[in-house]
């Protein structure tokens, strides 16, 4: 017979997935496109994952002890910024350099926020952002994919002492015997020597480039197992990614020899990694769903302005930075009509 | 419209789709004998409590007024058992607060046949009578919202109604107490639904029928004539279907102004189970006494839909059914809208369609630890009435309960549920806008 009688508010029946359940299954879906990258990259790849990881975990802990918190490990969701940021990083990037992206990472753009949740930028990014404004040069400095000996030894420069400036990686390539490798990635080649990548190889993954922005398909996959799991939102990315091509699309008409095709701007470089992983983090995304469609178009569109006339060949960094910026506002003016509403009314 | 209705059933945007756990379709009503002693609460619909005709020590029959109603916006209430008046003292109640009942003790093999009672005949009434003479059975809305029926089918004479929308979704889980009114009081139901036309003054009825339940929906249809102003027409199984103003938009494509009644737009709601009983107690002149009960749980070990004499309490219901769980959560209602009770003393008063009892851990609960809110949106696709349970939930969290009433439609929200069921983050939202609610309500008092 009954011995205790709980009370307990409606609703009593609850949906699956919790928040600690969709960041595992994001983690699960980033697997992958890492583990590409180390098959690509090597040792160095590998222990710069292990590094950044370590230091958005450690940070994260860190701020929890500061802010007399428990530990808030355990939502994964550190995890998953330690895993995007050292994709978003060159694959011989200094570690030292890596573990200053962690900790402005989860420091700068989570921690002084709230921690999850009350962020406004994408923490990975914002530690992207930091590096790339305090190491201009190791942030710009690529290695070939496929080097023979990638396994067997580190790029000099990822083993460079904490403040001291990296070996030059110059050498090292040239021992790997990789042909006529530029150090440029697909988009630097195109935007400073006018040279278009193959589509085909920018979609398996075969370039230079960031760690794990190179193989468009492994992130596609990534991106469909989540959407079709419901833990992402799968209208940011292609909004995003639509906008990107309709803004690229009418001028590579007009001048094609200036200007890439719509299939090279949305293989190259960082924009696929980051509409499907880093522009859909929902904390920093409209909830409306109006709002959802303007901002990723938004992002889309500043992708491709900045890639064409921006003073860097890359644009998706910012222009999802200034995408999670418009976020509130977008969502401010986009709020949907309400059942038996006369007339179409707005949120101050 | 159009080729969408051909291609699927008509349905509202949103919604949610829990596990139906619909085990109890297939049991037929069954009485469930008299408790010893009965706890009728003088309050068991919304607007004022009636007034107790009784006092300690009187002999009262089954069936006999017991309390009058209050004014238009009251019900009376009726003896469900030939018996002694013990008490009218305050009794624990399913809101929280104690309330007012009489204590009934049941007479040792009394029995059901009902002793008081003046047969009537609707078809000669007029209109204003047969409200009246609803208003006299008692009758509340027993789909759970307890407003008082006769109230219902009034409609201000600055208003005209042409529809009576019967409502036989019943799209919370567990429950089938519907179902199984449809299968078995068939006759009643389409009785009730003529006397309720006649009463509102609409030419035409629409019953809406969840598509889970294609035997209701047959056995009315084989009662119905070729050219019968009453037509019953499948609706998705959704939750929240069963919810007036959206069954409204889904069978009549009209919208129920934001704050506003059905009447608005020409159209009176009822329940299933409200019209078969009025079809049934309005001929005889008799109160509603008794009524059914979906009684289930996982560890219910006679699940089913069983008659209970209103006032019977929980702690013997239980026992007669049989429970082999030690710590639960009793739930009056569905397991989407309804209240847990702190009490196996409260009784089963007229709203309550179900007893649905959980054990401390639900199959598919996960767990008590509330996350931040992470802006899934998840909630704003679930809610149908199309509000940003994530934006309120966060000026809840801020108590900035104005701002949500004056720019984010709190009072819009009927408190289905949806958005705390679909929450990845576990955020109580639909409490915390209970709670926005009645602040503002003492704010502005």
């Amino acid at each position: 017979m009954i011995a205790k009688v709980e009370l307990k508010t409606s609703p009593h029946l609850r949906s699956a997935p919790s928040v600690d359940q969709i960041m595992r299954n994001v983690v699960y879906a980033l697997l992958p496109i890492t583990g590409w990258s180390v098959w690509q990259f090597g040792l160095s790849a590998l222990v710069l994952t292990v590094v950044v990881v370590a230091s958005c975990l450690g940070t994260e802990r860190f701020f929890n002890w500061l802010a007399d918190k428990p530990s808030s490990l355990d939502d994964w969701s550190a995890v998953i910024t330690g895993l995007l940021l050292a994709l978003t990083l060159p694959p011989a990037f200094p570690f030292w350099m890596g573990a200053v992206a962690g900790f402005a990472a989860i420091g700068i753009g989570k921690a002084l926020f709230g921690g999850l949740g009350f962020n406004v930028f994408n923490p990975a990014l914002v530690g992207r952002a930091f590096v790339q404004a305090a190491f201009p040069v190791a942030i710009t400095t690529w290695t070939p994919a496929f080097a023979p000996s990638r396994f067997a030894e580190f790029v000099p420069s990822s083993l460079a002492l904490p403040f001291m400036s990296p070996a030059p990686v110059a050498d090292w390539i040239t021992r790997q015997g990789v042909d006529a490798f530029t150090g440029a990635t697909p988009l630097a080649a195109w935007k400073f020597g006018g040279v278009a990548t193959d589509s085909l190889d920018l979609f398996v993954g075969l370039t230079a480039g960031s760690a794990g922005e190179t193989s468009a398909v492994l992130i596609l996959l990534g991106g469909l197992y989540l959407a079709a799991r419901r833990m992402m939102n799968w209208r940011v990315p292609a909004a995003m990614l639509l906008g990107a091509a309709l803004t690229a699309l009418p001028f590579w008409l007009w001048a094609p020899e200036s200007y890439p095709s719509p299939l090279f701007v949305l293989f190259s470089g960082g924009l696929m990694l980051g509409a499907v992983f880093m522009a859909s983090d929902m904390v920093a995304s409209p909830v409306t769903p109006a709002g959802v469609w303007i901002y990723g178009l938004l992002m889309g569109f500043l992708t491709v302005v900045i890639r064409f006339w921006g003073g860097l060949p890359e644009g998706v960094m910012y222009a999802i930075l200034l995408g999670n910026a418009a976020s509130p506002l977008i969502e401010a003016v986009t709020q949907p009509r309400i059942y038996g509403e006369p007339k179409r009314s707005r949120a101050k | 419209m159009g080729l969408i209705d051909i291609l699927k059933r008509k349905t509202f945007a949103h919604g949610v789709h829990p596990p139906e756990y619909k085990e109890t379709a297939a049991k037929p009503i069954r009485r469930l004998p008299f408790a010893p002693e009965m706890v009728i609460p003088l309050s068991q619909h919304f607007g004022a409590p009636a007034v107790p005709l009784v006092h300690p020590g009187q002999e009262v029959l089954r069936g006999e007024p017991i309390a009058r109603a209050a004014g238009f916006m009251s019900v009376p209430i009726h003896a469900p058992a030939t018996g002694v008046i013990e008490d009218i003292r305050l009794m624990p109640s399913a809101r929280g607060p104690k309330q007012e009942a009489i204590i009934l003790k049941v007479h040792p093999g009394a029995s059901q046949r009902v002793l008081y009672g003046v047969e009537q005949d609707p078809d000669t009434m007029a209109p204003e009578a047969i409200v009246k003479a609803i208003q006299e059975t008692g009758m509340v809305g027993l789909g759970g919202a307890g407003f008082p029926t006769h109230v219902k089918l009034t409609v201000p004479p600055e208003y005209e109604v042409d529809t009576l929308v019967v409502n036989g979704c019943e799209c919370e889980p567990y429950l089938t107490t519907d179902h199984r009114i449809m299968l078995e009081y068939t006759d009643d139901l389409i009785r009730g639904i003529r006397i309720a036309m006649k009463a509102s003054g609409t030419r035409r009825a629409v019953i809406g029928v969840e598509d889970n339940k294609p035997d209701a929906i047959l056995a009315i249809q084989r009662k119905l004539k070729a050219d019968d102003p009453i037509r019953v027409e499948a609706v998705q199984t959704k939750y929240p279907q069963g919810s007036e103003k959206l069954l409204i938009k889904v069978l009549l494509g009209r919208e129920v102004p934001s704050g506003g009644f059905p009447f608005q737009v020409g159209v009176v709601v009822n329940n299933v189970g409200t019209l078969a009983e009025i079809g049934r107690l309005l001929p005889e002149g008799e109160g509603l006494i008794e009524r059914v009960v979906t009684i289930t749980g996982p560890e219910v070990k006679k699940p089913g839909n069983y008659l209970v004499p209103l006032g019977t309490p929980l702690r013997f219901i239980l026992e007669q059914v049989g429970y082999f769980g030690d710590a639960s959560h009793l739930i009056l209602g569905g397991p989407m809208m309804g209240v847990t009770v702190a009490s196996l003393d409260v009784p089963i008063t007229k709203p309550v369609s179900g007893l649905v009892v959980l054990p401390e851990k639900a199959s598919n609960d996960k767990g008590d630890r509330i996350y931040p809110c992470i802006k899934c949106g998840k909630c704003v696709d679930a809610c149908p009435i199309h509000l940003n349970p994530s934006r309120l939930g966060q000026l809840a969290a801020k108590r900035q309960y104005g701002v949500m009433a004056e720019e984010y439609h709190l009072n819009d929200c009927f408190e289905c549920g949806c958005c705390s069921y679909v929450c990845p983050s576990n955020i109580p939202l639909v409490q915390y806008f209970r709670i926005a609610k009645s602040v503002n309500r003492e704010r502005a008092a």
